[in-house]
């Protein structure tokens, strides 16, 4: 052992001096600095580091085993990459915050208590907010916004749950934890919102599209990831996470196929992969953790690899939306192919990366006896083939020719992507390089007969229906629309008695709406009154009025001192 | 060397007691701020010594004039007011360096002496409150400061600054009078004034006389309570400080409330400790309340202050709130937390109003609006208030984490959720405030004022970043300041009944 710091301190500290560079000599130092920290990764022992006294506690801040040591390895990766996809960038505020935002993250994953995570997760809250304030437009801002209250507010929750932990326990290490205790549920409550459970999750899809083209690929590989981490450390084997986990996987699909944004469809996708994971950790078999570690792996490199052939198109055309897209294979050819390559592996195409590492958690679904939610997790990779695999490169690339030309996506984008999409493949090929790295020893083979056969069958009765869909025109169009929400569900419904509930509850949700609207603003002028430079109590008093309070604290004082 | 070496608590006090008054006579500026500076850098020298002889053994006692203690004055040192010492002189030395600049750009050139001579004198009034252990010489120095301070804020370029000095001479006089009244009291019931004594005293007096032992207490926590400006006995506090010169408003934010603190946490616990059980009082139940509401309507007013000195005077009765919630929480983890926030916030009050006091000295106003954009202008001072501005707000890796988390432990044994949920939801407002500013300072356009303005002078910006480094590391190593700070409370709880 050489030093014992966090690795993640390698590209927090780094990244104060990016803006001392130009040039050519910016982009290899930036390159450099997820790669000194992968090298100084490969050196470290298993066991505790980097202990730090403080406030009659221990911080661990360097805590090396199986589980932490993967997602680090392929967090500095994503890292690389998400680097050398901006490098064509000129914009120094969008580098720092995003190596100072993969680095929190990286740091996050070593913490060995629950102060150090609780400051990392702030620190992957904050940077990563300025990812999205980097399109500066109005929305980005206010969706930044919204992020960092959501963000900041969990990280809160952590805080407050590591402080009550400590005070049952007397412990701040974070390890397993379960649910047992209040300070457990605000800890589980913490990483859910991260996590992007359902009914938490709408940050998520608010934010991520918002940001800028290769501030997405950034903020997709690290933020949910890292709670499922988190999940993974604190929470294996919680039942609820089950329920949860298929709900996740279930819900995203339909809000996938009707949403314009390409990149709000990925977004959703990305939270119907979530949930496999979630599953995962909610069996808690070792071979569900498995699972659940192998898929985050595989996922953060195909889901960034969707989001850069995106990204690269919004790059050159300058918009994202299905409906004025279509065609582009002829101008993008290379990002096109790339693109094809992420939607296999998301789809867990055989011989894609996708497909050894969903089949591990499905399985451990299986032997646990967990058939309903084996039946959803099938449906939602049915689904995932239908939005992401097909949905996105095809409205994207083919459909109907738009029309539109361009150029095809620059040097460095295409590098990142041939980069991600080679590491796709080759982890579908050769699974035990993978294998070898998760938590526990892995005894199972993906390629065999049966398997390959019923994901096959999958697929290509997936792909029937959306062919027979589109012929049809039952498929829901390109929508112009780019706001399609829940009451799509009560007009396609069709029925009187859906139309009624719904616009009743849109009445008393609009009346709850204005009603909480002008109480808050009543607050604010409330305190406004009391606390504004004219307030009583932040005026000026006349002397004798402070005299007067001060002769009123003296009797309460004596009052209560007498009976 | 052993003859100066006994002699160490008396230097603490005469040392700038004879500095003022030759700095009174030297009658020109410059001269001054030299002895002055010369006397500012000797004090943590001596406080430093004290506080090591303290920690490393017994208290020490000293006796002025060679008086057996219970008749004589006597200076008593413990591990709390050697505390307390050190951070009074090492505050002061910190910034003194600041002055010489800014007190030439704000006070006219005929009053520079007697600035430092005001100065010197309210230090040596500080030092003695902290240092003595005799009730009735800590009132003369209470006086002592306490006038010092009345001309050091009249001092302000601000007319108003006139009208808050003589509003802030009345309201400290009368709490200076409850002080002595509650003094008298006791007094009357033990027949002696050394504090020591006193805690043994009271507690055959209370056995007979309850009531004016118990009115005594009343007296002196609200006289006290005066001084360091509890809600709603606060109201002095902000004119105070928004018109003062700027390291006026540094010097006192970060030692004269505190001081009084001192003296609260001394009585309460010190010499009342023994006889009645302070804890288990409805007036502690007072404080805590009185602290809460101190830490909301403090952070709230704060939050739509436009006058900045006006935003840090009020947030100051916020996080003096919170020190006083650890002196009524009267638990060990409580109390630690108040000790500590003690030390903390005068840290970084002292560097975020220096701070103020450097863009006032480069653009001559602290009119929120005006500094817009000044964190380009004058990037490494306002890095330094955004810092120690985190440190308000509680961010972990800065000191006042540790005081919070002290205090969040105290409030978990004793209130539980609630008390828990107003440390949080009240820090959650000085992200507010303190966001604001920041926002303002680095995000906007340049203000018409900013313009032109550089970083501030070497002198002055040392110090800052000195305060804002210390926020910083104090956050990680918390042996100089939780450490003593639980062995303080140890020590004060340790001698409750």
């Amino acid at each position: 052992m050489i030093g014992e710091f966090s690795p993640g301190l390698i590209l927090i500290v780094g990244a104060l001096l990016v803006p001392l560079l130009r040039g050519h000599l910016r982009s290899a130092y930036m390159l450099a600095l997820p790669g000194l920290a992968f090298w100084y990764l490969l050196g470290l022992d298993h066991g505790s580091f980097g202990q730090i006294q403080t406030a009659g506690t221990t911080l661990v801040t360097l805590r090396v085993d199986k589980l932490s040591l993967i997602f680090g390895y392929i967090f500095l990766v994503a890292a690389f990459l998400g680097v050398l996809y901006a490098l064509h960038v000129d914009d120094t505020l969008q580098h720092v915050a995003g190596l100072i935002y993969a680095g929190s993250a990286v740091g996050a994953v070593f913490a060995g208590d629950l102060i150090t995570l609780f400051i990392f997760w702030e620190g992957t809250a904050i940077a990563s907010v300025f990812l999205i304030w980097a399109s500066r437009t109005e929305t980005a801002y206010r969706a930044g916004l919204r992020y960092l209250v959501i963000q900041v507010g969990s990280g809160v929750l952590l805080l407050a749950g590591a402080i009550v932990h400590y005070r049952q326990t007397g412990s701040i290490a974070f390890d397993h934890i379960g649910l047992s205790s209040l300070a457990s549920w605000l800890i589980f409550l913490s990483f859910g919102i991260k996590c992007a459970f359902p009914l938490m999750h709408n940050w998520l899809q608010d934010a991520y599209p918002e940001a800028t083209v290769t501030g997405t690929v950034m903020l997709s590989a690290f933020t949910t990831k890292l709670a499922v981490y988190a999940l993974a450390r604190s929470y294996s084997g919680t039942e609820i996470l089950v329920p949860i986990g298929a709900a996740m996987t279930a819900f995203p699909i339909f809000y996938a196929v009707i949403e314009n944004d390409l990149r709000r469809v990925l977004a959703y996708s990305l939270n119907n992969q979530l949930g496999f994971m979630v599953v995962g950790i909610g069996i808690g078999t070792e071979m569900a953790i498995n699972g659940t570690v192998a898929h985050a792996f595989s996922h953060i490199l195909y889901k960034a690899l969707l989001f850069m052939s995106m990204g690269a198109v919004l790059f050159r055309v300058g918009t994202i939306k299905g409906s004025e897209l279509g065609g582009l294979y002829k101008s993008m050819p290379w990002t096109a192919s790339f693109c094809i390559v992420g939607a296999a592996s998301i789809s867990s195409f055989p011989l894609f990366s996708g497909f050894i590492s969903k089949a591990l958690i499905i399985s451990a679904a299986m032997d646990g006896g967990y058939f309903w939610t084996w039946l959803v997790l099938l449906f939602a990779s049915a689904g995932v083939f239908h939005h992401s695999g097909i949905k996105i490169p095809y409205f994207a690339f083919f459909a109907h020719d738009s029309g539109k030309r361009c150029d095809e996506a620059p040097g460095n984008m295409l590098c990142a992507m041939a980069i991600t999409a080679a590491l796709c493949v080759l982890i579908g090929l050769f699974p035990w390089q993978l294998y070898a790295l998760l938590p526990y020893a892995v005894n199972y083979a993906p390629y065999t007969v049966e398997h390959v056969v019923t994901q096959m069958q999958l697929l290509m009765f997936s792909a029937l229906a959306f062919t027979v869909l589109m012929r049809t025109g039952i498929y829901p169009p390109e929508l112009r629309s780019t706001n399609v929400d829940f009451d799509w569900f009560y007009r396609k419904g069709g029925k009187g008695l859906a139309v009624a509930t719904g616009g009743a509850l849109q009445t008393a949700w609009d009346g709850f709406v204005t009603a909480s609207r002008r109480a808050t603003r009543q607050v604010i002028a409330g305190i406004y009154r009391h606390h504004g430079p004219e307030g009583m109590l932040a005026r000026t008093w006349p002397t004798g009025d402070m005299t007067f309070w001060t002769t009123v604290i003296l009797a309460a004082c004596l009052i209560l001192a007498y009976f | 060397m052993t003859a100066i070496s006994a002699q160490l608590p008396a230097l603490q006090v005469v040392l700038p007691l004879l500095g003022a008054v030759l700095a009174a006579l030297m009658r020109r500026g410059t001269p001054a701020f030299a002895l002055t500076l010369a006397i500012s850098w000797t004090l943590p020298f001596i406080s430093g010594a004290l506080l090591y002889q303290t920690l490393t053994g017994d208290p020490i006692s000293y006796r002025l004039g060679g008086w057996e203690p219970p008749f004589g004055i006597e200076y008593r040192v413990d591990v709390l007011n050697a505390f307390v010492l050190m951070l009074v002189s090492s505050v002061g030395a910190v910034i003194l360096p600041f002055a010489h600049r800014s007190v030439a750009s704000e006070i006219d050139e005929d009053k520079h002496a007697w600035f430092y001579c005001m100065y010197l004198l309210c230090l040596a009034g500080l030092l003695g409150i902290a240092i003595t252990g005799d009730a009735f010489n800590a009132f003369v120095f209470l006086e002592i400061s306490s006038l010092a301070t009345y001309v050091l804020i009249a001092l302000g370029r601000d007319r108003r600054a006139l009208l808050s000095a003589f509003q802030y001479l009345i309201v400290g006089t009368i709490g200076a009078t409850l002080y002595v009244l509650g003094v008298g009291l006791i007094y009357l019931v033990t027949g002696t004034l050394n504090m020591h004594d006193l805690s043994t005293r009271l507690v055959e007096a209370y056995a007979v006389y309850p009531q004016p032992v118990l009115a005594g207490l009343a007296f002196i926590v609200v006289g006290v309570g005066l001084k360091l400006a509890l809600f709603p006995m606060h109201v002095w506090l902000p004119n105070a400080y928004a018109y003062a010169p700027s390291v006026v408003s540094a010097f006192l934010a970060a030692t004269a409330t505190k001081v009084a603190v001192y003296l609260l946490i001394r009585f309460s616990f010190g010499v009342f400790g023994k006889a009645v059980a302070f804890p288990t009082l409805t007036v502690t139940d007072l404080i805590v309340g009185l602290s809460i509401a101190a830490m909301f309507v403090g952070a709230a007013a704060a939050v739509y202050q436009t006058d900045l000195k006006r935003m840090l005077a009020y947030s100051s009765v916020s996080q003096i709130g919170y020190i006083t919630l650890g002196v009524g929480l009267a638990n060990q983890a409580g109390l630690t937390g108040g000790i500590v926030h003690l030390a903390n916030h005068a840290i970084m009050k002292a560097a975020l109003f220096l701070a103020l006091g450097a863009a006032v000295y480069r653009i001559g106003t602290c009119k929120l609006n005006d500094l817009s954009g000044i964190g380009r202008r004058m990037p490494l001072t306002m890095t330094a208030f955004a810092i120690a501005g985190f440190g308000l707000i509680g961010t972990p890796g800065t000191a006042g984490f540790i005081s919070k988390w002290y205090l969040a432990l105290g409030s978990l044994e004793v209130g539980g959720w609630p008390l828990l949920l107003a440390i949080v939801a009240s820090s959650m407002i000085a992200v507010v405030y303190v966001g604001r500013v920041v926002e303002v300072m680095w995000f906007r356009e340049e203000s018409p004022h900013v313009k032109g303005a550089s970083e501030a002078p070497l002198a002055m910006l040392l110090p800052i970043l000195v305060l804002a480094a210390a926020t910083v590391y104090f956050g990680f190593d918390t042996r100089a300041t939780a450490g003593i700070a639980t062995r303080a409370a140890e020590m004060l709880i340790g001698g409750l009944r």
